[in-house]
């Protein structure tokens, strides 16, 4: 049998405006409508949390497509963990199949860069190698060769079947007038993420470095990663 | 008026908790977009209060500007995410969560609310109300127990903002929280704008309400600002919405409710539209100008003067 606060959580997750039994209000007026107010601050409030973590995505399809694109995504995957703040990664996946939006077939990749962008944000803190250890090793080819680097946790790299990192530039504030229409959408590009004091930056890198920083990140030595990928600059 | 003052505990004495109490100063909730500003200016706050969820996460600029602002100010952590008197038993890994900031930062004052926010292991993002029965009496008291036990120290419980009641509770809220006080030995977040909120949502007298909580046990004060609406039948209904300074009405309910209680700083919240620090402080300010009008009086001061906009 259903308690109280099954039903009462059920009814706050559908659309429909049906009101939970039990209730009342002190005038006879219809609790339905009282209840509906807590109910849609509830999506709202979460459907505010993926417009804070994917900015651009919202720019490209405006506020009205995307809070009622968000407030599908609320319904079909409501959070499972009170920390909101990495709420909603799987957000891309479903816009990737969201039918509405399939003539922006770049939208997904372009809100995948924006997840990674926020998971980068929060990582962790790590030690870094020290400028003058780095020279050292940069000096000594052999050494660098045979030497196993560990990846800061907000080190991301992330390939795209489409020009995502120009899009995401091309809404930063800085970027120049009219870097919007010099995009090939088609282009497949890749990113790294990195974390620079408290600023997460973004740079387009070549697929050869993704398979390199992969291969680090897999516990390759230097040369050993550097020979398991395409060359690049 | 001095001399009660004086005698009245403001905050439970310390004995079942691992840290002091917070200092009598206005206070603010702390937002990202106040950081740097904190920083530079160092205003004279009595403490700066976070949402506990919004630091669990593993590095980055909120740990970096909170362990900075923290060397500066006593802290309170508040927490939205445990789920007091919901029927999902206590989320373990998110209490663990809960005291590794705890060791981090080591708050002055940590605090839940008294409401539930997790079902079936969804999180619903709301503080939900709960039906006042012994059942739920029972069931909020192991969970206050566990909760103090696993965290080492006593917590504050905020009363709610309620829209609807439950058709099967058996006692007040105010019979539910003294009993809970009684029980478990936790401290009252009173949130006088809460009180405020509900008594207008169900027709009830706001000054009742406070004169009804066991008021030795507040050991820290919100205040913070609603929207209205109106239900089907034309009366108003309040939102708790925290998007506005506080109403005169509230600050009317907060002189009134340290006529009783003798000094209790409020903390100022603010959790949308956030203003510019300038315009909280300005009602950190006007609170201190309450707490100071209180000493100066005789009679309680339940007449304030408004200051605020």
């Amino acid at each position: 049998m259903n308690t109280l606060l099954d039903d009462f959580a059920a009814a706050l997750l559908q659309d429909s405006v049906t009101c939970p039994p039990g209730l009342h209000t002190w005038n006879g007026s219809d609790p339905a409508q009282r209840f509906a107010v807590r109910k849609n601050n509830v999506t709202a409030s979460l459907i505010d949390v993926l417009a804070i973590t994917y900015p651009v995505t919202l720019a490209l399809v405006g506020e009205g497509f995307f809070r009622e694109m968000a407030r599908l995504f609320v319904r079909a995957s409501p959070p499972r963990s009170p920390i909101l703040a990495l709420y909603g990664d799987t957000f891309p996946a479903f816009i990737q199949g969201f039918t509405p939006a399939a003539s922006l077939p770049f939208l997904a990749d372009l809100a995948r860069l924006e997840m990674l962008y926020v998971q980068s944000y929060y990582a962790a803190e790590a030690a870094s190698v020290m400028v003058s250890e780095m020279a050292g090793l940069l000096a000594d080819e052999r050494r660098l060769a045979q030497a196993h680097l560990t990846l800061h946790p907000a080190v991301a790299v992330l390939r795209f079947r489409y020009a995502a990192v120009s899009l995401w530039a091309a809404h930063q504030h800085r970027a120049p007038t009219g870097s919007m229409s010099r995009i090939n959408l088609e282009e497949a590009e890749a990113a790294i993420l990195m974390r620079h004091g408290l600023v997460v930056e973004i740079f387009r890198i070549e697929e050869g470095a993704v398979t390199f920083i992969d291969n680090l990140r897999n516990g390759a030595a230097f040369a050993e990663a550097l020979d398991m990928a395409a060359p690049f600059n | 008026m001095t001399s009660l003052i004086r005698g009245k505990p403001l905050v439970l004495d310390a004995a079942t908790t691992t840290s002091s109490t917070l200092p009598p100063c206005g206070d603010i909730g702390l937002k990202p977009e106040h950081f740097r500003e904190i920083l530079a200016q160092q205003p004279m706050l009595g403490f700066v209060e976070v949402h506990a969820e919004n630091y669990m996460v593993a590095g980055g600029p909120a740990h970096h500007y909170l362990e900075r602002i923290r060397d500066q100010y006593p802290l309170s952590i508040h927490g939205v995410g445990l789920s007091i008197g919901g029927q999902d038993p206590l989320d373990e890994e998110h209490l663990a969560w809960l005291a590794r900031l705890l060791e981090r930062y080591k708050p002055e004052s940590y605090s839940e609310h008294l409401g539930w926010s997790s079902h079936g292991g969804t999180f619903l993002n709301d503080l939900l109300p709960l039906p006042y029965t012994t059942a739920t009496l029972a069931r909020v008291c192991s969970q206050v127990d566990r909760i103090q036990e696993r965290l080492g120290r006593r917590m504050l419980l905020e009363n709610p903002a309620t829209y609807v009641q439950f058709s099967a509770s058996t006692m007040s809220e105010c019979q539910f929280i003294e009993e809970v006080v009684r029980r478990t030995g936790y401290g009252l977040l009173l949130d006088v704008n809460n009180v405020h909120v509900a008594s207008v949502n169900h027709a009830s007298s706001a000054h009742d309400y406070i004169l009804g909580l066991p008021l030795e046990a507040v050991g820290e004060i919100h205040l913070a600002g609603f929207a209205e609406d109106h239900d089907s039948a034309g009366a108003p209904l309040l939102i708790d919405s925290h998007d506005v300074p506080v109403a005169q009405i509230v600050w009317d309910l907060y002189a009134f409710t340290l006529g009783l209680t003798g000094p209790l700083p409020p903390l100022i919240e603010r959790d949308r539209d956030i203003p510019a620090l300038a315009i909280l402080l300005s009602e950190t300010r006007h609170a201190q100008a309450l707490m100071d009008q209180l000493i100066d009086t005789p009679t309680p001061a339940t007449k304030p003067t408004p200051v605020h906009k």
